[in-house]
């Protein structure tokens, strides 16, 4: 018999988060600060409104690119939270939530060995979905210095004649990092200079803390060259509901949408119908979550300080990403311990990424008192291997 | 600061100021400064606990009971609302808009006890016109926080 798989999906090496949930799901009664997503339900006049369009038997296709109402909403969406303007039509695509979007962004824009530039650590897709289009990744190894912002030299060193994309993530999965105007004023203008594309996914876009997020695509210059990714999962407590989507230039999106028509028809039409409820009367539900975040926030950067782990002030997403170097043990081998010894399960930093070695990833999408237990038990580990 | 940490000990008054003073980006000494005179002007008047009484074994009934007064000339409705809030076994009096004044929550331990507060005590003053007293059957949510179910976490424990 002739061998049945692809060379190239063979060679892709399952992602680490894989390996360490099997480990985790091994051991009973853990607790675990490993998930990447929010702890709440779905607001219920949102669960309320999907539920509505099901009894109303709203059980059809949509249009390959997405309700036009859920469109026009994510429209008056983005333009009312972050100043972008884009077009219902052509300029906006629904997608099978932001994971998607970032597949067809990258296969509807690579030539085969064309270099896709991956800053790491970060969310476990990039550098699979640009292999599977036909692509290079070339990682960019971030900085616990730099608070893991991309800078512009380290960005200038990556680009070579093949250069095509890059693919942003901030507020970034795993290390919490955001790049403010200024910061991101410095590689736009980079971008610009070696024309480049930008896949910028915005994901933890809400989730911001004593700052306003800013999108790339609002800098002078790139809003032609830009795709943004959002969707409803982190900032509406969607993850189940499968939806996200893309704006961007009408060129690209087109083709995005033609990808999306064959492989996915379209996005769920009762999350659908349930995001257009998110986005006209959402806002005081983001809010609300964004305070219970920031709080456990500061709870955590602060327990490890006191600690004596290093752990820089992270003002996105719902992540910490402390450095446990001082502790000589490796990412992975502190998250064995840890659960082996105390229970908790963490996930280290280099699941997303070989430069994530020497840090944790701590989500905060758990309860104040679930927190609480896990960090006298973090503690607890930390002082046993300190005083060694 | 005040409305940050009232919003935050709305729902858990178990919060320390300590906790507080990390969560807020305060120090505790000036949240222990902002709630003793949140507590001092009456703004924080206590910290009860939440409890559902049907899962202890213990008999509780509570009322719901609609009351029609007649207000009294330059106090209005305080003056009856203080004659029957002073009550122990009443735990709420709201004045109301609509089709009648008071409602007010009563406790007990048993229907009679309640059934003999009505007519003993509260129907027979003299500014009282009628009274309708509902039994609450089942409780389930109180204070913001649903008291029926609990809510197991169901996400797996690990994802990217």
């Amino acid at each position: 018999m002739r061998n049945p798989l692809s060379k190239k999906v063979v060679s892709i090496q399952p992602s680490g988060i894989r390996k360490f949930f099997d480990i985790v799901s091994e051991m009973k009664d853990a607790i675990s600060l490993g998930v990447g997503e929010p702890d709440f339900d779905t607001p219920w006049h949102i669960r309320e409104e999907g539920i509505y369009s099901l009894e109303k038997g709203r059980t059809f296709y949509t249009s390959n690119a997405g309700l036009k109402d859920l469109k026009v909403e994510i429209c008056k969406y983005l333009k009312r939270r972050f100043g972008l303007e884009y077009q219902p039509d052509k300029e906006t695509l629904v997608t099978v939530g932001g994971s998607e979007a970032i597949d067809i962004a990258l296969r509807a824009m690579l030539e085969p060995g064309d270099e896709v530039l991956i800053p790491q650590p970060c969310y476990v897709s990039y550098h699979p979905c640009t292999i599977l289009a036909g692509g290079v990744p070339v990682v960019i190894e971030l900085k616990g210095e730099n608070e893991f912002k991309l800078t512009k030299d380290q960005l200038l060193d990556a680009i070579t004649d093949k250069t095509k994309v890059i693919i942003l993530a901030y507020p970034n999965n795993p290390t919490g990092a955001t790049m403010d105007y200024d910061d991101l004023k410095q590689i736009a203008d980079v971008i610009v200079e070696k024309d480049l594309y930008v896949i910028s996914d915005e994901i933890y876009s809400e989730l911001t803390y004593g700052r306003k997020h800013v999108s790339i695509s609002s800098l002078p210059g790139l809003r032609d060259r830009t795709i943004v990714i959002n969707g409803f999962s982190k900032s509406y407590a969607m993850t189940g509901w499968r939806l996200g989507y893309a704006v961007g230039p009408a060129l690209i999106i087109e083709q995005m949408t033609k990808i999306h028509q064959f492989a996915i028809m379209c996005a769920p039409t009762t999350s659908q119908y349930a995001g257009v409820e998110a986005l006209k009367n959402g806002d005081a539900d983001v809010e609300m979550m964004k305070d219970a975040y920031d709080k456990r926030r500061r709870y955590l950067v602060h327990a490890f300080r006191s600690m004596g782990i290093e752990c820089f002030e992270p003002f996105g997403a719902f992540y910490v990403f402390p450095c446990i170097k001082s502790l000589g043990m490796t990412s992975e081998e502190f998250a064995t311990k840890l659960l082996e010894e105390e229970k908790v399960a963490v996930v280290p930093g280099t699941a997303f990424g070989d430069c994530g070695e020497g840090y944790l990833r701590i989500s905060y999408a758990y309860s104040i008192e679930n927190l609480k237990i896990a960090i006298e038990r973090i503690e607890r580990f930390v002082k046993r291997y300190k005083d060694r | 600061m005040r409305e940050k940490i009232l919003a935050a000990i709305d729902k858990n008054s178990k919060l320390t100021a300590a906790d507080l003073a990390i969560m807020l980006g305060s120090t505790e000494d000036e949240i222990k400064s902002i709630i003793s005179e949140m507590e001092k002007e009456h703004i924080i008047c206590g910290y009860p606990t939440l409890i559902n009484w049907d899962k202890v074994e213990c008999e509780r009934v509570t009322a719901l009971i609609e009351v029609k007064v007649t207000p009294q000339r330059g106090l209005g409705f305080d003056k009856i609302a203080e004659r029957i809030y002073q009550f122990a076994e009443v735990q709420s009096v709201y004045l109301m808009s609509g089709g009648f004044d008071l409602t007010v929550l009563i406790e007990g331990k048993t229907m009679r006890e309640v059934a003999s507060f009505v007519s003993e005590k509260l129907a027979p003053m003299d500014a009282v016109l009628s009274t309708a007293t509902h039994f609450v059957l089942k409780k389930y949510k109180e204070h913001g926080l649903p008291l029926v179910q609990i809510k197991h976490d169901e996400r797996m424990l690990i994802t990217p």
